[in-house]
């Protein structure tokens, strides 16, 4: 029973790491409707900036909310240069795009960075809460940030104007543009505020999973199972989907014999197909209705 | 991101008129452009050395794939960044039929596009379920787990886990003069030929039309009578036979099948050649081919530790340069030579 409740509390744990990824997906989805598949790439590289700014000697908190700040930046620059210009391709285009800034990102971090494994310093430490042994204080603190960060959208959505404003461009483009709202920018602010969320992300799980170009592949493809659990439209949803993909993988990894510790990874993608299977828009979802 | 809003404006044009003519360009000319083309096809491997010969033939097994995924993306509408399993399962049907069954190389062909056909189909079947992104996320989803499973312990036996397995490259049979690499190229080449002829006679066809009205419209498409469901598992089930038959060959070219040759990354490769070649043309499968094999080494020599941005940054470029791929940059260019004669 201990184990179990261990197993869980650990899957809550990483499932923090995976929320905070698919609540970035989701504020990217509802800005553009499309997935980004460079997400968990700029988290990484705006991660690298933080780090670099630390050993550069800023404290920690300072270099923390600069890099919220250059992410934000990045992100509005990244859409205004490379996606403004894309905007009439077909979508299929647009994900070549993401794929060619995967690449780009990557690589440039690499290049500046290295491939070696870095630590990177955590704001919590990493002592055991109450020390009970279950769940570490770093482990606690990231849960935290996830669901503040997850309030603190939910009222900008929901209480103030700019954030109407981006519902209404995501929603229907057309009438948000005829009563006056500039949906070009409003998308380049979801792209920068995509790219601040990934940078919290990437500066929280950075402790955890360590610093190195590669690092968040494996967490994207499990953000994304988050995000389709959750259904994509929903910031709350993801949150959830991650807990529930993090949790879902530490159980299966540790009863499920077969499974194993590389085989995790698997479990799950098949946790998205099945999913999907029963409730093809996630959990959370809403199906769309066309009209014909 | 809806249906129609995926296809590229190609199609539109010129509805009602003979399927030949729809995309724009003359016959006359693209049976001339074809003829062209294969007797550069013939004469090329007698003229340049064998690792070329093995790059070009690379080039047309990527082809074929693209194919296959056209057939399902381009001219269905499904996504699949999946199509990489769909290529390991051919490749290590084929290289297990060797193997363990003695069976030759031919033999092994079409089983493996039947069992891709299969697989393929029965995966089609909760496809339907599912749009757009979320298919493509299923996809995706294959892919990436598709490694995990040739190397997880229950197919260890087969599948030869981590180290994969050896396969034996056919050498030309009756005697013919050719070393290996020119056989496999021109095997290869006739394969792709009958594949292309399939490809583009399905897509003329009822079946066909069927397909694309699918793709621009399923409500209207079923109003029509379309069977949607059949279409869909069918089309997918045909566009994983091509991957598969890609997969076979691969294994022989390469002489070697091992899970990290069929990771997500060549899933997204396929994806990004279709987009590059042109999505709803066959010609340009040949291209996203040539891109996937040449485009990284170029970018290697642009810079070795920036190899990464390289090809980004050259994958930017060709976006803004052909958002309908090589296809549509093509048939732009010869429409506004023939429109500045007439």
């Amino acid at each position: 029973m201990e184990l179990f409740a261990h197993q869980i509390l650990s899957g809550l744990a990483t499932g923090g790491i995976y929320a905070c990824m698919a609540l970035a997906i989701v504020m990217i989805y509802q800005a553009i409707h499309h997935l980004n598949f460079a997400q968990g790439e700029m988290a990484m590289f705006s991660t690298f900036i933080a780090w670099q700014l630390i050993e550069w000697g800023f404290p920690y908190w300072i270099a923390f909310f600069l890099t919220i700040a250059i992410s934000f930046v990045g992100g509005v620059v990244i859409e205004r240069t490379v996606f403004k210009p894309l905007h009439r391709a077909p979508v299929l285009a647009h994900i070549v795009a993401f794929i060619a800034l995967f690449a780009i990102f990557n690589s440039l971090a690499g290049f500046i960075w290295d491939f070696t494994i870095k630590s990177f310093p955590t704001p919590f430490g990493q002592q055991s809460l109450f020390g009970s042994g279950l769940i570490s204080a770093h482990d606690t603190g990231m849960i935290v940030v996830t669901l503040v960060l997850l309030g603190l959208l939910f009222l900008f959505f929901r209480h103030t104007r700019i954030g109407l404003a981006m519902r209404a461009a995501a929603s229907n483009p057309d009438s948000a543009r005829l009563v006056g709202v500039r949906v070009g920018w409003m998308i380049a602010l979801g792209w920068g505020m995509a790219a601040a969320i990934g940078a919290v992300a990437g500066m929280l799980i950075a402790p955890v999973v360590f610093l190195e170009p590669n690092m968040m592949l494996a967490i994207l493809i499990y953000g994304f199972a988050g995000a389709v659990v959750g259904g994509l439209i929903s910031p709350g949803g993801a949150v959830i989907g991650g807990f529930a993909v993090g949790v879902v993988e530490n159980l299966a990894g540790t009863y499920v014999p077969v499974v194993g510790q590389e085989m995790k990874l698997t479990i799950a993608l098949a946790l998205i197909v099945a999913v999907l299977m029963f409730k093809p828009t996630g959990l959370f979802g809403a199906r769309l209705v066309t009209r014909v | 991101m809806t249906d129609q809003s995926m296809t590229s404006e190609a199609p539109a044009q010129g509805r009602g008129k003979p399927v030949a003519e729809r995309a724009g360009i003359p016959v006359g000319l693209k049976r001339a452009a074809l003829l062209i083309g294969l007797i550069i096809a013939i004469a090329l491997p007698f003229m340049v050395k064998n690792f070329t010969i093995f790059q070009l033939t690379t080039v047309m097994i990527y082809a074929i794939a693209i194919l296959g995924l056209n057939l399902l993306t381009g001219f269905n509408g499904q996504f699949s960044l999946g199509h990489s399993t769909f290529i390991a399962i051919g490749a290590y049907t084929t290289a297990i039929l060797m193997e363990f069954g003695g069976f030759g190389f031919y033999a092994t062909l079409p089983l493996a596009a039947l069992f891709c056909f299969i697989v393929g189909f029965l995966f089609g079947l909760p496809a339907l379920r599912l749009e757009s992104i979320y298919l493509a996320l299923a996809t995706f989803a294959l892919a990436v787990a598709t490694p995990q499973l040739l190397k997880s312990a229950p197919f260890e036996p087969w599948t030869g886990g981590v180290q994969g397995l050896l396969v034996f490259k056919p050498e030309a049979p009756f005697g013919i003069p050719l070393n290996s690499d020119q056989w496999m190229y021109f095997v290869t080449l006739v394969i792709g030929l009958v594949l292309a002829f399939f490809a583009v006679n399905l897509v003329g066809s009822r079946t066909g039309r069927a397909m694309m009205a699918i793709r621009d419209n399923p409500i209207a498409a079923r109003a029509m009578g379309i069977n949607i469901a059949l279409y869909k598992t069918t089309t997918f089930g045909v566009s994983a036979a091509y991957a598969g038959i890609a997969g076979s060959l691969s294994a022989v070219v390469v002489q070697f099948v091992a899970p990290d040759s069929f990771t997500f990354v060549l899933a997204i490769g396929l994806f990004v050649g279709l987009v590059i070649g042109g999505v709803g043309s066959i010609p340009g499968a040949l291209f996203g081919g040539a891109f996937l094999v040449y485009v990284p080494n170029i970018a290697e020599e642009l810079s070795k530790g920036l190899a990464g941005a390289a090809y980004g940054a050259i994958l930017l470029l060709v976006i803004y340069l052909m958002p309908a791929g090589a296809a549509g940059l093509v048939r732009a260019i010869v429409m506004k030579v023939l429109n500045r004669r007439a």
